[in-house]
């Protein structure tokens, strides 16, 4: 029988289906105890509407494999960082078109500076892979992800902002 | 085996609301004070009617990266107050759907019916710079649920505040007719900003610094202040159209689930 942590690491992301959670970072622990399941997963965003698709992606898959009656937990503490991203998860959201993010800001204990100009990361294109390309929009298609545009290419790309 | 067989469909969606699992559940923590639940329901109605407003916004916007924009912000806002309603105890939808406007304890900056663009923009970064001041200084709070909000809402409002100070530069510092709209929404607001200093005023002196920033790069000046600062639960009367609007499926079809 497959281990319940290796069933609930192929549950992918709602929104970005070429994803695991576990690529993600949102798949945090699981644990297994007499045959009960609990998965705790975070959420990248308080607002992200996938929370209760992910639960119910999680709870049917761990089920058909053998798990019935998963516990989904929410674990709010620390905050979800695009650190967390794996290595794979940032090659394939490279493949499916999207920029990977770089080093999350660190936390600092006082004021948040403000950030006004362009965010400063250099950002590759994922289509032709120029380093030339500019900031369209802080915000886009989903909560984690801002709009960018490739000088070399022309082409528009999504990029996972640095959180 | 179709994985969404008897969830989607038999769930019992709630035709309002979020009919979803409480954003809170699983999380172990002990029931709030009465003190806690209180301060945990003014910061949330302060983000749930603010994210009305921006919600209002929805195919109004004058580009479509800001309507994109707009629409991120008013989401997180509505996440964050899923999380702080539920943390008061008292049940997130039925604080959302169940409360008369007058019960609301959100400050008047948040209710003010909507403007022009120059008007959200003003109203974001003065609401974004306070909300962030607070935020800042609550991830350290006793309570490890409103400490975890607050680490996840201040990288969220970070970003929201710093939409905003850019539009207050580029239309402040921009064309006659769009330096004349900043500064009208600058007077018609400013009135309402000694409420949020009688509210926090540990939130006062990095509110002052960063907006007396963003007006200097857009070369606006602060009105000379002269509102009265209002406690919460005194009310713009243009709230009770908002929350009319914001209950007026769940008052018509009560527990309705499609």
């Amino acid at each position: 029988m497959v281990t319940a942590r290796a069933v609930a690491e192929t549950v992918t992301d709602p929104e970005l289906p070429q994803l695991t959670l576990a690529d993600l970072g949102v798949l945090r622990d699981v644990a297994e105890d007499a045959g009960r399941v609990t998965v705790w997963i975070t959420p990248t965003y308080t607002g992200c509407p996938a929370m209760d698709a992910m639960r119910d992606d999680l709870v049917h898959r761990l089920a058909a494999a053998g798990y019935p009656g998963a516990d989904v937990r929410v674990v709010l503490s620390p905050p979800w960082t695009t650190d967390w991203i794996t290595e794979a998860g940032r090659r394939k959201l490279a493949a499916a078109g999207i920029a990977p993010p770089g080093p999350a800001p660190r936390p600092a204990a006082g004021p948040v500076p403000l950030a006004l100009g362009p965010t400063r990361a250099a950002v590759r294109c994922p289509q032709c892979g120029s380093g030339d390309t500019e900031e369209l929009s802080r915000f886009g298609a989903t909560a984690c992800r801002a709009l960018r545009r490739c000088r070399a290419c022309g082409e528009p790309f999504d990029h996972v902002k640095e959180i | 085996m179709d994985l969404y067989d008897d969830d989607l469909t038999g769930d019992g969606h709630w035709a309002f609301g979020t009919g979803f699992a409480d954003p809170l559940a699983g999380i172990d923590a002990p029931p709030a004070s009465p003190e806690l639940a209180a301060y945990c329901l003014a910061l949330g109605d302060d983000a749930l009617v603010m994210s009305h407003r921006l919600q209002e916004w929805c195919t109004r916007a004058p580009e479509l990266e800001d309507e994109v924009a707009i629409a991120n912000v008013a989401l997180d806002l509505l996440g964050q107050a899923r999380l702080l309603l539920a943390r008061t105890g008292r049940g997130e939808d039925d604080l959302a759907f169940g409360r008369d406007a007058a019960e609301f304890r959100s400050v008047r900056l948040a209710e003010a019916a909507n403007g022009d663009f120059a008007h959200l923009v003003v109203r974001l970064l003065l609401f974004a710079t306070w909300r962030l001041a607070i935020l800042g200084g609550l991830r350290d709070h006793p309570d490890p649920v409103l400490a975890a909000i607050a680490a996840k809402g201040v990288k969220e409002v970070a970003y929201h505040r710093d939409y905003a100070a850019g539009w207050a530069i580029r239309l402040g510092d921009g064309t006659a007719e769009s330096h004349r709209r900043m500064r009208a929404a600058l007077e018609a607001l400013w009135p309402l900003v000694p409420d949020l200093h009688a509210d926090h005023p540990g939130a006062r002196a990095e509110f002052e610094t960063v907006v007396a920033d963003v007006l200097a790069r857009a070369t606006l000046d602060a009105p000379a202040t002269t509102g009265r600062a209002a406690p919460r639960g005194e009310h713009l009367p243009e709230l009770a159209d908002a929350v009319a609007e914001m209950q007026s499926v769940a008052r018509a079809l009560p527990g309705a689930t499609w």
